[in-house]
């Protein structure tokens, strides 16, 4: 059945995504559902329709999700209220009556979107209604029944918005919404141990989406630092285990109740099943084991922000100096020396360490940094032979650079072929240490000073007409 | 650090060859309570090492699972299920050790967390 989908206006990338991968969460096979736009709307505009197998999953679809404003079944629709009560009129009255009867409560919401609308204006459009015929009594605190008149209308193309080519209105009985109460109950600001790259809390939530991570399922995060990403999947259920090359982070925090295990208590979340600290690039994962987690969720270091590290000393690396010998009485203390670890082998170690350990079907979820200068726009994401990538969902950070989620879904077993192929890219790694960080390096293309001339061409003071993926 | 942790580990010091299971030197145990997920437990029931489990659980003082492993069908017992569950979740190492059985290498264990990187001349 159709359903009128309305998102919120924020993170356009990401709202199909999450719903497909919802859908799939509760039951719906296949990772492609199908979206339809209302007549002459923008695709980025928020409403869409989707076609969803029943009321029930579109209801769940729509209280587990972050973006989706709500899921609606549309009663009628059209340009003008003369043409909304037209389609209102000829809905099927089997379909009407039973929310209208005189044993339910209701309430009517009138919404806009690039446009506001006075008290006295949202009374009068409700007082439009009369000709259906609600039986029921008003109940506006918890009613069972909720409708919506959702108006939008061409209010030019300098706000900022997606543009709208012709007023439309929209009304429907709301079949299910995000809880965004989420987020200000999990805003960083009142967590109480952070990182410099702890992620935002929308963003834990889309990305816990994207992993599928629910009851049963056991979730885990190579570069866990604060824990903020395995939050979000605890918060919906999931098992998870983290691991971190940083010691700081992953053991003392700031204290006994200021570390990753209070972030968890924090919140009245089960704390990780395990943190270990461990480097991503030497796994100490025993032989056999494998196909154990059922999704891996990261934002791993791409060296803007954070650079990533991985074992072994700079000089050792470059072949300057023999590896040190720690000296016995100071093995038990003793910090190993780490290198910079670049973005490609870092990728290369989360593409094999996912490939062995995730079960057939399970998500690979991570950002990957793309630069903005690259005028192909052609996709050039990292792939491997096991997994198929299924949504990616473009965040941009400042003019240089943006971040896309990336998910991927394991659909081959990893084989010995795949397993000495990494093997051998690994020495390879290794061996080119200086090259390969080199090519990597994003650092310098994000934060060097800008060249004169995309200075001089002045396009900094025309503001965009259209943000479009700026929101 | 739970067994379910100790079960997934080896050592991976420079020329071991099978650095698994790693020996627990315990110096002090916790029990921490983790929500009973049966769906969970069986998925786990087949990745597990068995003679590891046990013996990491008789190591920590339990000793009431089966030795030899059990076949599938004693994932229809919800007395199995429990056992199952407090070892491989519940016993936690607070400190201690995990030792490779080759080269006797201690990978410390410190706030129940495992320390597993290596020092230099390990790599």
């Amino acid at each position: 059945m159709w359903y009128l989908c309305v998102f919120y206006h924020r993170l356009l990338d990401y709202r199909k995504p999450e719903v497909e991968s919802l859908a799939q969460l509760f039951g719906v096979s296949g990772d492609h559902i199908e979206w339809r736009l209302p007549e002459s709307h923008h695709h980025d505009s928020p409403f869409h329709f989707v076609n969803l197998p029943s009321e029930d999953v579109a209801a769940k679809v729509a209280n587990r999700s972050i973006l989706v404003k709500g899921i609606y079944e549309l009663w009628g629709e059209g340009n003008s209220y003369g043409e909304l009560e037209d389609a209102i009129r000829s809905y099927p009255d089997e379909r009407k009556l039973p929310y209208v009867n005189s044993e339910s409560t209701f309430k009517i919401t009138v919404d806009s979107f690039g446009k506001v609308m006075s008290f006295q204006e949202q009374n009068e459009r409700i007082k439009s209604l009369a000709y259906i015929p609600f039986k029921g009594r008003v109940n506006l605190k918890t009613p069972d029944h909720k409708f919506y008149i959702i108006e939008t209308d061409d209010y030019g193309s300098s706000n900022g918005l997606p543009p709208v080519v012709q007023r439309r209105i929209f009304f429907g009985r709301e079949v299910g919404g995000a809880d965004r109460r989420l987020l200000p109950t999990y805003q960083l600001k009142s967590r109480t141990y952070l990182g410099p790259t702890a992620m935002d809390a929308e963003m834990a939530f889309l990305m816990a989406n994207q992993a599928l991570a629910a009851k049963g399922k056991f979730v885990y995060d190579p570069f866990v630092g604060t824990g903020s990403i395995l939050v979000a999947a605890a918060h919906f259920g999931a098992m998870t285990m983290g691991a971190d090359i940083d010691i700081r982070v992953v053991r003392d925090g700031r204290g006994p109740d200021c570390n990753v295990w209070s972030n968890f208590k924090q919140y009245g979340l089960p704390a990780p099943l395990a943190l270990l600290r461990a480097d991503n690039n030497l796994p100490p994962w025993r032989s056999g084991m494998k196909e154990v987690f059922d999704a891996i969720i990261c934002d791993p270091p791409y060296g803007v922000r954070a650079g990533g590290r991985k074992s072994g000393g700079r000089k050792l690396l470059k072949g300057v100096v023999e590896p040190y010998t720690v000296p016995d009485d100071k093995r038990t203390d003793h910090i190993p020396s780490t290198a910079a670890y670049s973005l490609v082998e870092c990728i290369h170690d989360l593409f094999d360490l996912a490939a062995r350990m995730l079960v057939l079907g399970g998500r690979l979820v991570f950002f990957y940094p793309e630069l903005r200068q690259d005028d192909s726009k052609e996709d050039h994401y990292p792939e491997h032979p096991c997994f198929r990538l299924i949504a990616s969902s473009e965040q941009i950070l400042s003019s240089r650079y943006s971040r896309v989620l990336l998910t991927m879904v394991k659909l081959c077993p990893y084989t010995d072929d795949i397993a000495e192929a990494a093997r051998i890219k690994h020495l390879d790694f290794k061996e080119n240490h200086l090259k390969w960080l080199e090519d990597g390096n994003l650092h310098s293309s994000v934060l060097s000073p800008a060249d004169t001339q995309s200075i001089a061409s002045g396009d900094s003071n025309s503001k965009p007409k259209y943000r479009g993926k700026y929101v | 650090m739970k067994l379910l942790t100790h079960n997934m580990l080896t050592s991976t010091v420079k020329g071991v060859v099978n650095g698994f299971p790693l020996r627990i030197e315990v110096e002090k145990t916790l029990e921490k309570q983790v929500d009973f997920s049966a769906d969970f437990l069986r998925n786990l029931f087949y990745k597990v090492d068995w003679k590891a489990l046990v013996e990491a659980a008789q190591t920590m003082g339990y000793a009431e699972l089966p030795e030899e492993a059990p076949d599938s069908t004693v994932l229809e017992s919800e007395d199995f299920l429990k056992k199952f569950h407090y070892a491989l979740l519940e016993l936690h190492l607070e400190e201690g050790n995990l030792v490779c059985p080759e080269t006797g290498r201690k990978f410390p264990v410190t706030k129940g967390i495992p320390n597993m990187l290596l020092h230099e001349d390990e790599v």
